[in-house]
């Protein structure tokens, strides 16, 4: 049996090559809107979120307050925080405070989904190897994107900005197909959404996220309950 | 405003947010409501957020709602991550060499 730590990396792999074309496409984002190359790199090796970074440097750009930086990063990320209270409910006794301040930072979708979805308890060391290979990937991506991206023809560009959601496809879907629980909460995710995009085009699209994801689930709460052990 | 009190806005409050009810929770949750909001929340997001921006993501809805389509389909047969990434954007790249 491998070692908890090298297991980890291993599983990390396939979410560090999608971080790495995602992360490249944040790179030529960030040196179009006018940061350096360091800065972008410094921002994916800080924060480790591809959402709230693209609304960060938009916000850098438009040389918004630090409030409104603040509270984007807030609402944006917001999930981050439910997907820690999930993972909390799965952690076994080698999670000591020190590594859970470590292991937090590392709580990304893929990352979440690829450790939630383990049978059994999770460690602090497998934790620690399931995040090292991502972080390496979307740092690496960011550099290579903000340094060497402007050499890219438009339409390989443009078509970059399938990865991210592509990735939120493959996260999605084999669960929705295996739990028609899972499938009815994001039909109703996606639905509200589209609601809020055409018909309530006032809410702002980090808002209209986090509604959207808070009315589906908390239906799918109320309807279909999950039993103790569905979790661990 | 200099670009690393920017940097160090974003960082602390997404590490906020990450760590706090990471590392200060530490009851079991009994409640079979709170467990299923728990468990839909994440995949409900990520729902939210591809749907509809994914048929803007290429600047054209004919090349996004093709690689969309492929990503559905490959995401169904439980191909890897990556695979399914790299396919949705290689396919809206051929579709607009096409149009």
């Amino acid at each position: 049996m491998r070692r908890p730590f090298v297991q980890g990396m291993l599983d990390g792999v396939p979410i560090a090559l999608g971080y790495l074309s995602v992360s490249f496409g944040f790179g030529i984002l960030a040196v179009r809107l006018g940061l350096p190359v360091l800065a972008a790199v410094g921002i994916s090796f800080t924060n480790l979120t591809s959402a709230g970074q693209a609304a960060g440097v938009e916000i850098i750009a438009a040389a918004g307050t630090l409030l409104e930086m603040a509270l984007t990063q807030f609402v944006i990320n917001l999930r981050y925080a439910l997907m820690g209270f999930s993972l909390s409910q799965k952690l076994d006794a080698t999670f000591t405070t020190p590594r859970r301040l470590l292991v937090s930072f590392g709580i990304t979708d893929e990352i979440y989904a690829v450790a939630i979805s383990q049978p059994g308890l999770l460690t602090a060391t497998y934790m620690m190897g399931l995040i090292v290979t991502p972080v390496l990937g979307w740092s690496l991506g960011t550099f290579l994107g903000a340094a060497a991206g402007e050499l890219l023809p438009t339409a390989v560009s443009n078509a970059m900005g399938l990865v991210l959601y592509g990735m939120f496809i493959a996260i999605i879907i084999p669960p929705a197909r295996k739990d028609r629980r899972v499938l009815f909460v994001v039909a109703l995710a996606a639905a509200c959404s589209v609601v809020f995009r055409y018909l309530l085009p006032m809410v702002s699209g980090g808002f209209a996220v986090i509604l959207s994801a808070l009315a589906a689930s908390l239906a799918g709460a109320w309807l279909f309950p999950i039993e103790e052990e569905a979790m661990t | 405003m200099t670009l690393f009190a920017y940097i160090a806005v974003m960082a602390v409050v997404t590490y906020l947010v990450r760590m706090l009810p990471f590392t200060l929770f530490r009851r079991q949750i009994r409640s079979r409501f709170i467990r299923g909001l728990l468990y839909y929340l994440p995949y409900a997001v990520l729902s939210a957020m591809t749907i509809p921006a994914i048929f803007y993501a290429t600047g054209n809805v004919v090349t996004a709602t093709v690689g969309t389509l492929v990503a559905l389909m490959l995401a169904y047969f439980r191909l890897p991550l990556i695979v399914v990434a790299l396919a949705a954007a290689c396919s809206a790249l051929l579709t607009g060499f096409l149009l």
